[in-house]
C-alpha cells in the first residue's frame, strides 16, 4: 500500500465513524433523513459500480429492491432478521444474473429497455400471485428501530465501498474499463465480455435486494404497488449521474444534495417532483456530463495544475 | 376468434405507434423514450377537442398531427441535434439520447399533470357495438384500426415510392454514406423525427378513443412500442406491423384467459423469447 492509499483509508474510516455516530448526536428528523440518504448512497454507489465503467444504464433497482422487501415480508416471522438481507442478496444476485444472461450479450439498448419495464413486470406477476392466493399486502411488524436500520445501511455502505475499491484493483475491474471504452478491443484482448458484465451486474442486484430487505420494517405495510415503485430506479440513476460515476465517492456527492432538494420539493410542491426529475436529467446531459466529479476534475485541471 | 380479432384491432393501433418510434430510432438514431408522452399528449388533445369543442377526434387529427410535427421538429433541432453533433460514437449518442429523452419524458409528465391534473381521461366516442363474425366489437376500435391501416399504408407508400422517402431510407441504412450521394442527413433526420412524433401523436389520438389515459401512462406505451420494434427489427416496417399484431393478440389472449393485470408480463414473455432466439428481429438477418 502506498502512503496515499493509507491516507485515503484513514479519511474513509473517519468519515464512516462520523456517519455511524449520527444517531448519537443528530435529532430524530436528521436520523430519518440520514437513513434515506444512506439508502440512496448504497443504491447509487452499487449502481455506479456496474453502470459507471460499462455505460449500461440499469433501471432494475426498483425490481431488486421490491424483491428484497418481499423477502422480509414473507420471512420475518420464521427467520432471524439478520438472515433476511443475506437471503435477499442471494435472490437478487440470481435474478440479476438471469437478466444479465438474457440481455448483456446484446447491445446496451436492449438492456435499458429490459430493465425499464422489469419492476412493473415483476409487480404485475406478484400482484397476480397474491390475487390467486387471496393475499393482499402484508404487515411487517418488527422491533427493529430506525437507528438499527440506519446502522445496517451504513455497514452495508462500507462493504460496498470496500468491494468497489477491490473491484477497481482487480482484473475484473480492469476488464470492465476496457469494455466500457471499446467492447471490440476488449473482445480481441480475450476478455469474455458477457461473463464480466454479468458478474458485475450481480453486485447492484444483490445490494439493492439487501437494502430492500433492511428497509422493509420502515414501511410497516408492504404491497406490490409501493414495493416496486419504478420511480426509485430513476432516483438512483439521477443521483449517481449527478455525482458522477468516474470515482467511487462520486455517487454520494450527488445523493446528499439531491435528497435534500427532493425533500424540499416534496414538502413545498409535491406535484412537481417529476418535473424536477426531468430537469435534473436534462441538466446532467447538457450542463454536467461528468456529474460533480467531472466538474471537480475540470476545475482542478484548470486551477490546480495536478492532473 | 374474438381474441384474434380484438388482438388484431389492438395490434393495428400499436403498429402505428411503433412505426412512429421506429422512424425516430431507425432514421434519426434517437432512442426516444419520451415517445409515450407524445402519445398521451395526442390523446389529451383529442380528448380536449371532443369535450370542449364537440370536435370529432378523427377531424381533430387534422390539427393534432401538424402541431405534433412542428413540436417534434423543434425538439430535435434544439434539444437533440447538439447531442448528435457532440457524440463521438453511436454508443455515446445512445446513452446521451436515452438520458435526455428520459428527462423530457419526466418533464412532460410533470407539465401534463400540472395542466390536466392526475386523473383519468376518457370520453365516449362511437361506443356502439358493431358485429363481425357474430361477435360484437366497439365501433371506435374498428375506426381506430382502419385509420391506423390507412395512415400506416400511406406512410409505407411514401417511404417506398417518393424521393424524400428514399432519402430517409438511405440515412437509415447508413448515415455515414448517405451524404456521399447527396442526402442532407441533418435535414432528413429532423424530418424523420418530426414525422415519427406526428405519427405517434396520431396514434395517441386514436388510442384515446377506446383507452383510458392518464398523465403518467406514457411509459407503458413506450415499453410496448420498444418491444415491438425490437421484435420486428429496427427500421423494418413489415416486421414492425407483424410484431405489433403478435403483441396485440398475445396481450388480448392473456387478458381474456388469465388476468387483465398481466398484459405487460405477456409482452415481456414475447420480449424474452425474441431476445433469446431472434435478437436481430423477426425478419432480420443474423450479423456476423
Amino acid at each position: 500500500m502506498t502512503t496515499r492509499e493509507i491516507r485515503n483509508f484513514i479519511i474513509a474510516a473517519a468519515l464512516l465513524a462520523l456517519c455511524a455516530l449520527l444517531p448519537v448526536y443528530g435529532s430524530p428528523y436528521w436520523l430519518t433523513m440520514g437513513t434515506t440518504m444512506a439508502m440512496f448512497a448504497v443504491l447509487a454507489t452499487s449502481w455506479a459500480l456496474f453502470s459507471g465503467p460499462t455505460h449500461y444504464i440499469s433501471l432494475a433497482t426498483a425490481a431488486f429492491f421490491g424483491v428484497g422487501t418481499f423477502v422480509t415480508g414473507l420471512g420475518f416471522q420464521s427467520l432471524p432478521f439478520w438472515a433476511l438481507p443475506l437471503i435477499a442478496a442471494g435472490i437478487g444476485a440470481v435474478l440479476a444474473a438471469l437478466v444479465g444472461l438474457v440481455t448483456l450479450r446484446l447491445s446496451g439498448v436492449y438492456f435499458v429497455i429490459f430493465t425499464l419495464g422489469l419492476a412493473e413486470m415483476v409487480r404485475q406477476v406478484v400482484t397476480w400471485v397474491q390475487n390467486q392466493t387471496g393475499h393482499r399486502g402484508m404487515y411487517v411488524l418488527t422491533s427493529i428501530t430506525e437507528r438499527e436500520i440506519y446502522w445496517m445501511l451504513v455497514g452495508l455502505g462500507a462493504l460496498v465501498y470496500l468491494l468497489g475499491w477491490l473491484i477497481g484493483r482487480s482484473r475484473l475491474g480492469f476488464a470492465l474499463r476496457i469494455i466500457g471504452n471499446d467492447e471490440t478491443v476488449a473482445k480481441h484482448l480475450g476478455i469474455d465480455t458477457a461473463l464480466a458484465k454479468v458478474a458485475l451486474f450481480m453486485v447492484p442486484g444483490a445490494v439493492a435486494a439487501a437494502v430492500g430487505a433492511m428497509l422493509a420494517p420502515r414501511y410497516i405495510y408492504i404491497e406490490p404497488a409501493t414495493a416496486f415503485a419504478p420511480l426509485l430506479s430513476f432516483q438512483v440513476v439521477i443521483m449517481a449521474l449527478l455525482g458522477g460515476t468516474g470515482r467511487l465517492w462520486g455517487p454520494i456527492a450527488g445523493v446528499i444534495p439531491f435528497t435534500l432538494l427532493w425533500e424540499v420539493i416534496t414538502r413545498q410542491a409535491p406535484n412537481q417532483t417529476l418535473l424536477l426529475l426531468g430537469i435534473a436529467f436534462l441538466l446532467i446531459v447538457y450542463v454536467l456530463p461528468g456529474g460533480f466529479v467531472g466538474l471537480w476534475d475540470r476545475l482542478r485541471r484548470r486551477y490546480g495544475g495536478q492532473p | 376468434m374474438f381474441i384474434l380479432i380484438t388482438g388484431l384491432l389492438l395490434g393495428g393501433t400499436y403498429a402505428l405507434i411503433a412505426l412512429g418510434l421506429n422512424l425516430q430510432y431507425g432514421v434519426a438514431r434517437i432512442m426516444n423514450l419520451a415517445n409515450g408522452e407524445m402519445l398521451v399528449a395526442g390523446g389529451f388533445a383529442a380528448f380536449w377537442f371532443y369535450t370542449a369543442g364537440q370536435i370529432n377526434p378523427v377531424v381533430g387529427l387534422i390539427v393534432i398531427a401538424p402541431v405534433a410535427f412542428v413540436v417534434n421538429w423543434l425538439l430535435y433541432r434544439i434539444m437533440l441535434q447538439p447531442l448528435v453533433t457532440r457524440a463521438k460514437s453511436r454508443g455515446a449518442l445512445e446513452v446521451d439520447s436515452i438520458l435526455a429523452t428520459f428527462g423530457m419524458s419526466f418533464a412532460f409528465v410533470g407539465i401534463m399533470t400540472w395542466a390536466f391534473g392526475g386523473g383519468y381521461f376518457n370520453y365516449a366516442f362511437l361506443a356502439q357495438p358493431v358485429e363481425i363474425f357474430s361477435s360484437s366489437y366497439a365501433q371506435n376500435r374498428v375506426v381506430a384500426f382502419v385509420l391506423a391501416v390507412v395512415i400506416g399504408g400511406a406512410l409505407w407508400l411514401w417511404l417506398t415510392f417518393t424521393r424524400t422517402g428514399l432519402k430517409l431510407r438511405a440515412v437509415s441504412v447508413n448515415p455515414a454514406a448517405a451524404p456521399l450521394v447527396g442526402v442532407d442527413v441533418r435535414a432528413a433526420s429532423a424530418l424523420a423525427f418530426a414525422l415519427g412524433g406526428a405519427v405517434t401523436a396520431t396514434g395517441g389520438a386514436l388510442v384515446s378513443m377506446f383507452f383510458t389515459l392518464d398523465a403518467s401512462v406514457g411509459v407503458l406505451f413506450t415499453m410496448k412500442a420498444l418491444i415491438i420494434i425490437i421484435m420486428g427489427g429496427v427500421g423494418d416496417i413489415r416486421g414492425t406491423i407483424v410484431a405489433a399484431v403478435i403483441l396485440g393478440i398475445a396481450e388480448t389472449a392473456v387478458a381474456r384467459l388469465i388476468d387483465p393485470g398481466l398484459t405487460l408480463a405477456a409482452a415481456y414473455l414475447l420480449f424474452l423469447l425474441v431476445l433469446l432466439f431472434r435478437p436481430q428481429g423477426l425478419f432480420g438477418k443474423a450479423r456476423g
